[in-house]
């Protein structure tokens, strides 16, 4: 077994764990963090994108023991005392999901790119969520979402 | 915003969103029982293959592993197939684990119960069947060939049923007319990928014979309806929930070996059972779509009139039937007159077996095949003449009729106005613009190239008129059905047979009751996707739930208001033409002092202390609604492509949609239904392919392999739309879950070989990939040459 130390949305978790568990299930399945989703196994899809040390991640291809010390945040650390996120208050605002299922990967995906980037444009936004896909969508109200909360978000650093 | 009593047509945000958002979906991966057990499916690398052992031996001496079954240590019946479509078609035996044959990759063999996920997949990679491989066949024009390989040796042949629409009008036309077009188009298979692969959670009462199977599907009631009879539970003890779903476009309208074997698990160990699908397995062992060959002839006048349409149309059935799969071809069978008016129609379809993942409902289901196909050979037919294809659509478009008509199909069109939608569209892209700046393209000989594809259709749906799934042979009925409860604190309860998978019902079911009710979408709460809750209904698939499952709701709502009104009536003492209702409220006309709220009576109807002689307790109504025709939404798509001669590169430009769904309760929910189908179907015109083999492997066994596009392969859509009311249902809907799935791969397509028409390219087949188009443009050039 493999002993992991993480700092998971701000509280650290210690666990023994076989050395083969992926990050996702031991979010999922040690932890109960089940918000995180498994779309397909192979790091195509996205769905499972969680913040590594603020960086995004996908982590079906993580091991658990290569996360020891370090900090993750995944969708259930992204609000703040029962106020959602600017991000996920965009994507509803802008109907950005449907069945939700790649919801959680995206806003991940989001929240890490708008740090690099904080006023990118469509264009922009599109090209960072090359990883992430989505079969509900068509992407435009999840662009627009992205796009909306970087504003938002922009405005509220000023 | 809206305010109260106007929330029908309104954009309200989303009571769905906020556990979708935070974390806290229900999707059945996240749930997990006390005693959980993991199922793990063995599925042999064979795809055609005699089986003459099983070695379970190792599996089974693995510490942790509950038990390892094959189809001999359980008696388990065939799953169930619905739609027998002809009186003479052949139907294959299709047993939840294969017993005499393996017949395409997705055959499991044993099935593995472990204590962990882990566990139970190392269990069965050990579980070895030996077998006498057989030659196999994947190709559709191969399996139908003399001497191919039988893939099911009892049935004698690979061509299991053959359907004939049987000929509308005079068909003399296809030989007389001073036009014919014969062309032929291939649409390969694709690959639903919902992003949530299946799965499910099975457990029991053993002592009681009671079993409950939580399940990533679309159709909780027909689950429950029909799988009894394989796993030997009967209706009345097996209770199906869909949870949160992530996403199904048919491929979770089905009913799979998998939830039939998880419920004989958690009956065999006697513990919750649960199963989730891997992406690999997804691709082999969940439904395939289209897969289908079609020979088209176009009857015409060299003035641009359509005279007749004939379609003989090869469907790829797979190795077996999962529960609809030959009568997908037959729902197309209805539409391929699309929005035009010829006097003479043909259609009909061979249906064949193959080594492959069997075909089923692939969001459109029959009526994108069809589409594709009519809309493609117009663009042929107006190349042929020399005409315009907006000028050749103008001509045959049928003029706007708001009460149903007759079409040459056989069945009756409930509205429709095409002239509008295609008009705004065009208007919108800036259609002559277009075609002036491609001109200009051509005459420089650009590079890149300009093309403008254009599709009018309509589409058949609101799934259905029970007499006329009978008179199909379809096994089950078309009605659905809502309980509409009142309570008395002032909240509502619907509980609705629809079952959603990322729609947003629970708003938009919430803004019709609201309306009624004189209250507010938060005030309603909507219970759906559990038989014991919801215990009537036909569930979700074909543009059905607001056309079937929210008129029932509707319909339930005039009963509340009906009871409400009698009891308002007893408790002002007034005779109940005496009153009048307005948001919500009950009042004496002239005395408007004199009042109850939907609130109030909800109370007085629960305690049910003062209410008159013969009247029920409590605010509470049901209703079911079968409709009397089907839903024919239509609309025009626009797809402005660049096409580069050198590379075979395709890059959308603009794509314009002109959708008419007939009265739209929440636009947002429309307009995101569209985005994501019209994305699907670029994704059909441009990128995915299921592709196999000689050997009949699948190819494209992965998402690295199989392109499922992503943000930067989807253009910004442009859409707008018109409101004819349907005529099928008081409510004015159609529905808008398929439109653009039916609509997109003609338009893209179209649109390529438009930019390459003056090069002589007349087809590219689909999808477009820039070796086809590439390919396409050396092949005019040689003929050319």
């Amino acid at each position: 077994m493999a002993h992991v130390a993480v700092t998971v949305n701000g509280a650290l978790h210690e666990a023994d764990v076989e050395p083969r568990t992926l990050l996702v299930y031991f979010l999922r399945e040690s932890l109960g963090l089940t918000g995180t989703n498994v779309g397909c196994d192979t790091s195509s899809c996205g769905s499972c994108t969680v913040l590594l040390d603020g960086e995004s991640v996908k982590s079906c291809t993580l091991l658990a023991a290569q996360v020891d010390g370090r900090e993750v945040t995944t969708i259930e650390g992204m609000a703040t005392d029962g106020e959602m996120h600017p991000l996920q208050d965009a994507f509803h605002r802008n109907h950005g999901l449907q069945c939700g299922y790649c919801t959680p990967g995206m806003i991940m995906a989001a929240v890490s790119y708008l740090t690099e980037n904080p006023s990118p444009t469509e264009e922009e936004v599109r090209e960072a969520l090359e990883g992430n896909l989505c079969r509900c969508t068509g992407y435009q109200n999840i662009v627009a979402s992205i796009l909306d909360a970087a504003g938002r978000m922009a405005g509220a650093k000023v | 915003m809206a305010t109260t009593g106007n929330y029908v047509g309104s954009t309200v945000l989303r009571k769905e969103d906020p556990e979708l958002l935070t974390g806290q979906a229900s999707y059945v991966d996240n749930q997990s029982m006390p005693g959980m057990v993991w199922m793990a499916l063995v599925r042999p690398p064979y795809v055609h293959a005699r089986i003459t052992g099983i070695d379970t031996a190792a599996a089974k001496a693995m510490p942790g592993v509950v038990g390892v079954y094959t189809a001999e240590d359980l008696e388990l019946g065939a799953l169930p197939f619905v739609w027998p479509i002809t009186e003479d078609i052949k139907v294959p035996v299709h047993y939840p684990l294969a017993k005499d044959k393996i017949r395409f990759h997705g055959d499991a063999v044993a099935v593995v119960v472990a204590e962990t996920r882990g566990l139970a997949r190392d269990a069965a990679e050990t579980v070895h069947a030996q077998v006498e491989e057989l030659p196999a066949v994947t190709d559709l024009e191969a399996a139908m060939a003399d001497g191919a390989p039988v893939i099911h040796e009892d049935l004698g042949t690979n061509v299991t049923v053959h359907w004939s629409h049987g000929g509308g009008g005079d068909q003399s036309v296809f030989e007389s007319a001073p036009v014919i077009v014969e062309e032929r188009y291939s649409q390969p298979r694709l690959i639903p990928n919902a992003i949530e692969p299946r799965g499910c959670l099975a457990w029991g009462v053993p002592a009681m014979g009671e079993y409950t199977l939580i399940s990533a599907t679309q159709i909780p009631h027909i689950v429950r309806a029909t799988l009894g009879g394989t796993v030997g539970i009967p209706e009345s003890k097996l209770r199906i929930v869909a949870p949160d779903v992530g996403g199904g476009f048919g491929s979770k309208l089905n009913v799979y070996a998998e939830e039939a074997l998880a419920l004989a698990m958690a009956k065999a160990t006697g513990r919750p059972v649960k199963w989730i699908e891997d992406r690999q397995e997804n691709y082999v062992a969940t439904i395939h779509g289209r897969g289908v060959i079609h020979d088209c002839t176009l009857a015409g006048t060299e003035d641009g009139q359509i005279l007749g349409l004939k379609f003989v149309e090869i469907a790829d059935l797979g190795a077996y039937y999962q529960l609809l799969t030959p009568g997908i071809p037959e729902l197309g069978g209805w539409v391929y007159m699309g929005p035009y008016d010829p006097q003479a129609y043909w259609y009909e379809f061979s249906g064949v077996l193959t080594n492959a993942t069997p075909t089923d409902a692939y969001r459109g289901a029959g009526r994108p095949e069809a589409t594709y196909v009519l809309e493609r050979l117009v663009d042929a037919f107006a190349r042929r003449i020399g005409m315009d294809p907006a000028e050749v659509r103008r001509k045959n478009l049928v003029p706007r009729f708001t009460e149903a008509r007759p079409a040459i199909s056989g069945l009756s069109v409930d509205s429709g106005d095409y002239h509008a939608t295609f008009d705004r569209a065009l208007e919108m892209v800036g259609y002559e613009d277009l075609r002036r700046e491609q001109a200009e393209r051509r005459d420089r000989g650009d590079v890149k190239q300009l093309g403008i594809g254009l599709c009018t259709y309509i589409e058949m749906c609101g799934l259905a008129p029970s007499n006329i799934l009978g008179a199909l042979r379809y096994a089950a009925g078309g009605w659905d059905a809502c309980t509409v409860q009142c309570l008395p604190g002032g909240e509502v309860v619907l509980k609705i047979g629809t079952s959603p998978h990322g729609q947003g019902h629970a708003t938009t079911w919430a803004q019709i009751a609201a309306d009624a009710l004189g209250v507010t979408p938060d005030d309603v709460r909507v219970l759906h996707g559990d038989t014991a809750v919801a215990p009537l209904g036909m569930d979700t698939y074909g543009s059905r739930s607001v056309s079937v499952g929210a008129t029932a709701l509707h319909l339930a709502l005039e009963k509340i208001k009906e009871k409400a009104r009698t009891l308002a009536a007893h408790e002002l003492e007034v005779a109940e033409d005496d009153l009048e209702f307005a948001n919500g409220t009950y009042t004496v006309k002239g005395a408007p002092d004199k009042a109850r709220t939907i609130a109030d009576l909800a109370a007085s109807a629960w305690h049910a202390h003062a209410i008159p002689e013969g009247f029920e307790p409590n605010l509470e109504a049901t209703a079911v609604f079968d409709p009397p025709n089907f839903t024919w939404p239509g609309g025009a798509h626009i797809c402005v492509s660049e096409v580069d001669t050198e590379t075979g590169a395709v890059e959308i430009l603009r794509y314009v949609a002109v959708d008419d769904c007939g009265t739209v309760i929440n636009p947002m929910i429309v307009e995101g239904q569209l985005h994501g189908g019209i994305a699907q179907g670029i994704a059909e015109a441009l990128y995915e392919e299921a592709i196999y083999d000689d050997h009949g492997n699948l190819v494209t066994s992965l998402m690295t392999q199989y392109l499922v596009p992503g943000a930067t392969e989807i253009p910004a859509m442009e859409l707008d739309r018109t409101e004819t009311p349907s005529t099928t249902n008081p409510l004015g809907v159609k529905g808008i879950g398929e439109a653009g799935t039916i609509a997109a791969p003609p338009a893209v397509v179209n649109s390529v070989v438009d930019a390459l028409a003056h090069l002589g390219v007349t087809d590219v087949g689909k999808p477009a990939t820039p070796e086809r188009v590439w390919s396409a443009i050396r092949r005019a050039e040689g003929g050319a040459a």
